[in-house]
Parts: C-alpha cells; structure tokens; sequence
C-alpha cells in the first residue's frame, strides 16, 4: 500500500507494455499479478470468441481472454512462445492472451497524451490515453473499460 | 474485543443453551427424572437470562425469568414434570428461541404466544407453590420478574468499602418491619475454583438488607493439613430483608451449585436465639486480598478458641494487616489467594472434562480446505510426471510418492472432518416443527430421532434444514391420519414420525417415516390427471404413482391450510435435495405409512464423477445423476420428426441429447453408436439418455467454482481440475437436459415418457 502512496506523490506510475500484432499496448503495473506462459486452456461453452477458455492457476479457474480479439483485432492462435498476463480486474483475475511483454515504462501523467477522437467505439472503451516512447506509440488500456462489472456479473 | 464480539459470542452460546434445554425437556419428557438433568435445564435458562441481562435485553430476561422461575419449582420437586407441564416447558423453550433470534436479528415475536405462556408459566409455578411460600408475603413470581436479576448482573460487583461496625448488638433495637432470614451458607470448594468469592457474595447480600454474619471457623484444619484450595469456612447470616427469600436467593444465583445453602424465616428464631453462635463484628474488607484495604478502619475479628493453629495465625493477621505474610492470610481466608490459582486450575479439568473445542471462522477452515485441495492435485500431478519419467519403477522417489500419497489423503479426511458437524441441530429443529403441527393439526405425535451424532458436512446441514421441514409437515399433516381415525385402524392413536440418520457408502442416508396412511394412490392418480400431469389411460406402476408427488404444482391437500398444501411442497423438496447432490426416494404402504429415504454426499467440496470426453474436451459428469451407462447399438436409435432421435432402453424410448452440440462444441450431431450414452434423471423424474463420446473413468474431484473469476455458464455446473493439471468443467446434467427440451416444450413433458 505505501508503495502506491509514495509513486501518486511523485505523480508517477509504473506501467507494463506488451505487444499484440504490431501495436503495443501497456496497463498499470498495479493490476497485474503475474505473467505466465501459454498452456492450452479447457475450452468452455456458449462463451464469446475472444473467451479463449479455463486455466488451472494454483487452483483457481482462471478464465483466459485473448486480447487481441477483445479488441477487435484478428483473433490469436496461441503458441508456447504467447505470454498470459494475469491481472486483476475489479475483484475478479482474469488471464490476457498477448504476443509478448515487451517493457516496464515508469511515466508521469504528463507523458499520456489523450486519446484522439476516433469513430470506433471499441477503442473509446478502454483506451485511456496514449504514450509515445522511443518514437513508439503505446496505448493505455483499462482493464475496468474492457471487462466492465456487469459482464461478469450477467449471469 | 468490541461489545458487537461480545454480543456474537453471547448469541452463539445462547444457540448451545437453548439446544441444551431443548434435549434436557426431551429427555425428561421421556421419563428421565434424573436431577441433574433438571439441572442441566435450569442452567441452560439460567445463563440465557443472565447473559440478556447484560445486553440489557429485557424482553429476554422477563421471559426467561419466568421460565426460570417455574422450572425451579420443578427443580425442588415442588412441580411434578408431567406431560402437559412439559408441553408448556417446550413451547416456551421455543418461544425463548424466538426471543432470543429477535434480540440478534431484529423483528418481533408473537407477543400474544409469548403472554399467554408467562401467565401458564407462573399458573404452574404458583399452582404449588402457595404453601411454600405461606409465611411471608406472597413476592414470589411477579415483583422479582423485573427485580431479581438486576443486582447480580455486571454492574453489581465495584467494589464499595464498608464494615459491619454497626451491627455490634443492636439488632434488638431495631424494629422488625421486614421479615428477617438465616441464611447458611457454606461454599465448597468448586465456588471458588470458577471465580466466584464468597466476600463479593456477602456484600451483595448486604445490599438487600441490614445483616449480621457470623463466621464458623470450626472447619479450619491445622496449617499443615490444610488445603490451600479447599474451603474451610462457613457463615451464618441474619438478615432483614423485604425483598424475601427469592431476593436472597437470586443473589447466589450464579453459585448456587457450588455452595450449600440454606435460607429460613428466621423471626422468632431469632427471638429466641437459640443460634449456637455470638454474634461477632466483622470486618468483610478483610476478605480481599488487597493491601489498600488495611488502611481502613476495621475491627478486631474474635473467633472461637477452639481453633488452634491455623486461627492463632488469622488472629494476628487481623491485628497488623499490613504484615499478613502469604501464609497466614492463607491460613485465614484460603478464598481470595486460592480462588484465582484454584479456577485455573480447575478450569482447566473441567474443559478437559467436557472435550475441548474452540471456535473457527467458517473461512479458515475453507481456506485449509482449498489448499489442502490443491495439495492433493499437486501431489497427483506429481506422482504422474514421475511415473512417466522413472523407468524403473523401485525408486526410493516412488516409494517417497506412495507415502505421501497417503499423508495427503489423510490429511484430506482429517480437514473435511473439521467441517462435519452432527445432524443433531437440525433435527431438534424438527421437534419444534413437528410440535407446532401437531398442535395446529390437533394431532398427536410423537417424533423419534436416531442417529444424531451422523456427522456431515456443515453446508450439506445448512441446507438441509428447509427441505426437512417441508417434509416433516407433509408427514404431520397429510400422512398421518386424526387420532379417531387411528383408533378405528386399529393403531395407536399418537402417530410416530421416525427421523434417522446413518452413513452407508461414502454418503449420509436420512430417513423420515410415518406410520401413517400411506400415500392415496388413487388419489394421488385422480390429481395428476386433474392437473394434467399424465393422461387419463396411462399405465402407471404403484412407484411411479407415488413419485408422481414430486411434481411441481402437485398437492393431495384437499383445502390449503396453513401448513402445507400450496403445492410447493415436495417439488421443491425434491429439487433443494438434488442441488445437494442428493437422491430423494419414497416407499409407501398403504395403511402402514410411508418412508422418505434421502442420500446426500458427506461434504459439498467434493464430488463423485463419471470423466467423459466431448468432441475432444473432458467433462465430468456427476455420478449421482446417471442411472446407468449403455453402449447404443444402431437397431435401438429411431429418428423422431427432423432433429430428434430416441433410444430405446427395455422397450421404453428415451430422447437421446449430444452433450456435444447442447454445449456447442460441435456443429453436428454425433453419431450414437460411436459414443456411449448415460441415462440420467434429472429434475421432473423424466429420463434422458445423454450422449459423449467416451468415458474415462471414475473419480472424486474437487468442486472449483467458476463464478469467482468468471461468469456463469449455461449448462456448466462448476469447474474442477484433474491429475493433469488441466481445468476440467462439471456438466450441469439439468441444464443440460432442460436445453434439450426448450423452455416451451417443458410443460408438455411428463412421466409419460
């Protein structure tokens, strides 16, 4: 706890950077609780596309997602070499399917430019702004935007 | 410790009080008349009323006052416990109950109920007790309803400094407006031990009146005879008091047990003091234990010379306070040092006595359990990678693996053993239940329980309680027959209703019998062809006739009453047992009653699966929903209209459901005869034959819920993971089967099939 304390004082947080396709994508370091490799998950029934299926995670049914088709984007086909990075979201875990992590970007707010004015409304949803590192353009998502509580809690 | 803390332990212990009464009214409602368990009743009432007291709940209190009050009467024999006095005794058990739940939960109790019981209460409790209670003024029940607990509660015990320097001789000027008592009293050595001191006893005596004591010292043994936790000592009290011998009394309520005593009207006793003691000033401050207390002025305390020793040494511990060495204050009074190294002790045996157990979050325990789960899975996984690995299979590895193998098994039984808990409190629910009918009904009955101690898992408890309940009322209300009508059979006119517990095969079997009429089959027939649940020509066996109760919207009740008869009866018995993991079953003989046999599995953590595979992914199946498994043969599946295809099992035809496509894991329809079919029952006794592609095996696993990190799944009971490692789901067998059939073609499905 006085960890977070102490990184809002600076005004600066930490954030994880991964890659899916060729975009590059970070979420708050805070909400990831860890990274694993891809095992092939049980698949589950009349579930949407992007719900890749179940992993046993210590014990927990961790329900894996593959980001790339949350957002949108053409579907993953998962190999040994696709990272899980399971993070937590409201006060659920969720594990998200991605191509790789790529970086650990420490920034402050002013280094997150806002997200431009786009049609789409699948972006709008979970981006919340837009870094550019390295001449590298990466995108914030939250996770809250993308698995809202009323999804999950339809059933 | 905050007073919410407080307040839940009280509540918990009141939940153990009031069983304990319960089964103390049961057994003397039996016969026994052993005192003890007289005692045991009073006790439990006693504490209830105390602890309220405390809380400052009133309602609690009077009531339990009351109840108090005439149970004492049956304690000292002055009430015979007869049928119809414990018939009152169980009903206010019930309403101390309620009371009790209102006080924790809010809400309100039948006040009217719970009035009339204190006026039958205090009839019986006076009924006798007029004579006793003849020479003072008749105090006895009304005045100490709200008076007597007030004093011993809490609060009364700050120490207040005061002697007894007054009480010289001149009690005969005094005039005797209020009666005047003896009171012996001689503690043993068990009042001490569980913290109680008999000088805080005397100065709440001292409260409810103007008294003088005497102290008998006879008993003190020489200092090297002397047991430095035993009691010695002994008083003789004179006190004038309005307030009566219940006033007394009600101030050694909480040690009476522990003491002798013994309370006279003492007038012209004392007039003419025959008492073989003199009156000697005594200073009770000097009881305690605490150095301040000699800065006070006090009195020189004279004692009998007959002692030797032990009193020479009290002697000069009266005269210099300030020097009394450890040894002689012991010598002196033994209470105060003795009493708090003594309760320990002591303590200590009597919890050793009663079993020790401790209270547990219901959390921590299910935590253990979780990770004991996975330590069982772990250690398969295990086992299994070494197994692949390891060629030669004699490794000092394996033998290591075998041993821990059963070490993680044991420690498995041991942990789900924390959460078993006896059936017992459900089924002293259930004698309330079957009390409250009886009474509505005008029937007489009488409940015999068995097999109480059948431990099993506390959830599989909790839930157990509603379906019991509808079930026990069916049983009262429309099994067993009005007592007239049991004479003209030729039956004891109070009905039995047997309620038995047993463990057979890894499972708990209930069973709830009735010597009642039995099931009306014609009756039963007449109202599912009335209700349009079988057609009016079907050939129904005597069994299936009987199960045919277990419709929804199915009830023989000719007029709804207040008990049961709305027709949510055993349907929802039915289906709460089945979310157990349970199988319901009924035999009936007509004329001679009817049995209800109900097997649940022992704990909710685990379960027993039958491992399938479904177009390539594991499922597990639960083994309490399949009937029998059968290999199709391709003569036995007939086409019915464009999609649907039955099987036929004995010449009964059977819809068959590809688990495959209700699931969605495959676009087709598989082919039967390269599966195995699985004849389940599900919810509505309508049999489906359901279709996987093979069977695995057998196998316990435990029960992962899928909600906590996802969502729902249709047809997906839970989840759960297997020696490999790999997440496997639980197939919902009535999910799955009401897809098959769609929401609207339920109401046209019947046991027709």
């Amino acid at each position: 706890m006085s960890y977070v304390v102490k990184n809002l004082s600076q005004g600066s947080r930490e954030l994880i950077a991964f890659r899916i396709g060729n975009q590059e994508f970070c979420v708050s370091i805070m909400s990831v609780r860890e990274i694993r490799g891809w095992t092939p998950a049980t698949k589950m029934p009349h579930s949407p596309a992007y719900m890749m299926g179940v992993l046993n995670l210590r014990g927990a049914v961790l329900p894996i997602v593959d980001l790339a088709a949350r957002l949108g984007m053409r579907p993953a086909e998962p190999t040994p070499r696709h990272v899980i990075i399971v993070a937590q979201v409201g006060r659920k875990i969720v594990g998200l399917l991605v191509d790789a992590v790529s970086d650990i970007l420490t920034v402050t707010d002013e280094n997150i430019q806002p997200v431009p004015e786009v049609s789409s409304e699948i972006e709008r949803q979970f981006a919340r702004g837009i870094l550019a590192i390295d001449k590298r353009m990466i995108c914030l998502v939250e996770l809250e935007g993308l698995f809202p509580d009323h999804e999950s809690e339809a059933a | 410790m905050d007073m919410n803390e407080i307040r839940e332990i009280f509540f918990q212990e009141c939940e153990e009080q009031l069983a304990e009464l319960e089964t103390g009214l049961l057994k003397l409602n039996d016969g026994d008349r052993d005192p003890e368990t007289v005692n045991a009743v009073f006790r439990a009432v006693h504490s209830i009323k105390g602890g309220a007291g405390a809380f400052a709940l009133d309602d609690l209190v009077a009531f339990a006052h009351v109840f108090e009050t005439t149970l004492d009467c049956v304690r000292s024999g002055k009430l015979e416990p007869s049928q119809d006095v414990l018939k009152v005794m169980l009903k206010s058990a019930d309403v101390l109950a309620d009371l009790t739940n209102a006080a924790r939960d809010g809400g309100t109790v039948d006040e009217s109920r719970s009035r009339a019981l204190v006026k039958e209460l205090e009839a019986l409790a006076n009924g006798e007790q007029p004579a006793a209670h003849a020479a003072p003024e008749p105090v006895a029940a009304k005045p100490a309803v709200a008076a007597a607990p007030a004093p011993t509660d809490s609060s009364g015990f700050q120490p207040i400094p005061f002697s007894f320097d007054d009480f010289g001789g001149e009690e005969e000027e005094v005039l005797m407006v209020a009666p005047t008592y003896t009171v012996t009293f001689k503690p043993r050595a068990e009042l001490f031990s569980k913290g109680n001191e008999a000088a805080l006893l005397l100065r709440d005596l001292s409260r409810i009146g103007e008294m003088s004591i005497h102290c008998h010292t006879g008993d003190v043994p020489t200092l090297d005879r002397m047991d430095p936790e035993g009691s010695y000592l002994s008083w003789t009290i004179s006190i004038k008091t309005e307030k009566g011998e219940e006033g007394i009394r009600s101030v050694f309520e909480f040690a009476e047990w522990d003491c002798e005593l013994d309370i006279k009207l003492a007038e012209e006793a004392e007039a003419d003091d025959e008492r073989p003691m003199i009156p000697v000033p005594f200073d009770l401050s000097l009881l305690e234990d605490e150095p301040a207390i000699g800065d006070e002025p006090h009195v020189g305390m004279h004692v009998e010379p007959v002692v030797a020793a032990a009193v020479a040494a009290a002697e000069t511990a009266t005269g210099v306070m300030q020097a009394a060495a450890a040894a002689s204050a012991r010598a002196e009074k033994k209470e105060a040092p003795a009493a708090s190294a003594a309760a320990q002790a002591n303590a200590a045996n009597a919890a050793n006595a009663a079993g020790q157990t401790i209270r547990v979050d219901l959390d921590r325990v299910d935590r253990l359990i979780n990770l004991v789960g996975e330590l069982v899975i772990n250690q398969a996984m295990l086992s299994q990678s070494v197994i692949e690995n390891d060629n030669n299979g004699t490794s000092s590895i394996n033998m290591g693996l075998e041993e821990l193998q059963q070490l993680t098994r044991e420690i498995q039984d041991s942990v789900m053993a924390i959460r078993a808990q006896p059936v017992k409190p459900v089924f002293q629910r259930m004698a309330r239940t079957v009390r409250e009918i009886a009474d509505i009904t005008g029937k007489s009955v009488r409940l015999i329980t068995e097999g109480e101690n059948t431990e099993v898992d506390k959830t599989v408890i909790d839930k157990l309680a509603e379906p019991l309940t509808h079930m026990i009322r069916n049983a009262v209300d429309h099994g067993l027959e009005m007592p007239e009508k049991r004479i003209a059979a030729g039956k004891n006119p109070e009905g039995t209703v047997r309620l038995t517990a047993k463990h057979r095969s890894g499972r708990i079997v209930i069973e709830l019998t009735d010597d009642g009429a039995g099931i009306n089959r014609e009756k039963v027939r007449q109202k599912a062809i009335d209700n349009d649940l079988i057609t009016a020509d079907a050939n129904l066996s005597d069994e299936e006739i009987d199960n045919l109760i277990f419709h929804a919207g199915f009830s023989t009740a000719d007029k709804v009453s207040d008990l049961s008869g709305r027709g949510v009866g055993m349907d929802v018995v039915k289906r709460s047992i089945q979310a157990l993991g349970g199988r319901i079953s009924i035999q009936s003989k007509p004329g001679q009653g009817s049995t209800f046999s109900m097997s649940l599995p022992l704990t909710l953590a685990v379960l027993d699966g039958m491992v399938v595979t479904v177009a390539g992914q594991t499922l597990v199946v639960p083994l309490t929903a399949i009937v029998e498994t059968l290999q199709p043969e391709a003569a036995a599946i007939h086409s019915f209209g464009a999609t649907q295809r039955l099987i036929s099992i004995r010449n009964s035809f059977c819809p068959l459901v590809d688990v495959g496509r209700i699931l969605n894991f495959r676009a087709q329809q598989a082919n039967p005869v390269e599966g195995v079919a699985l004849l389940v029952e599900s919810e509505g006794g309508g049999q489906r034959a359901l279709m996987v592609d093979a069977i695995q095996g057998q196998r316990q696993v435990v029960i992962k819920s899928l909600e906590a990190n996802y969502m729902h799944v249709p047809g997906i009971a839970a989840a759960t993971i297997l020696g490999d490692g790999r997440v496997a789901l639980i197939l919902d067998v009535d999910a799955v089967v009401g897809a098959s059939r769609g929401q609207s073609l339920r109401q046209e499905m019947s046991l027709a099939s």
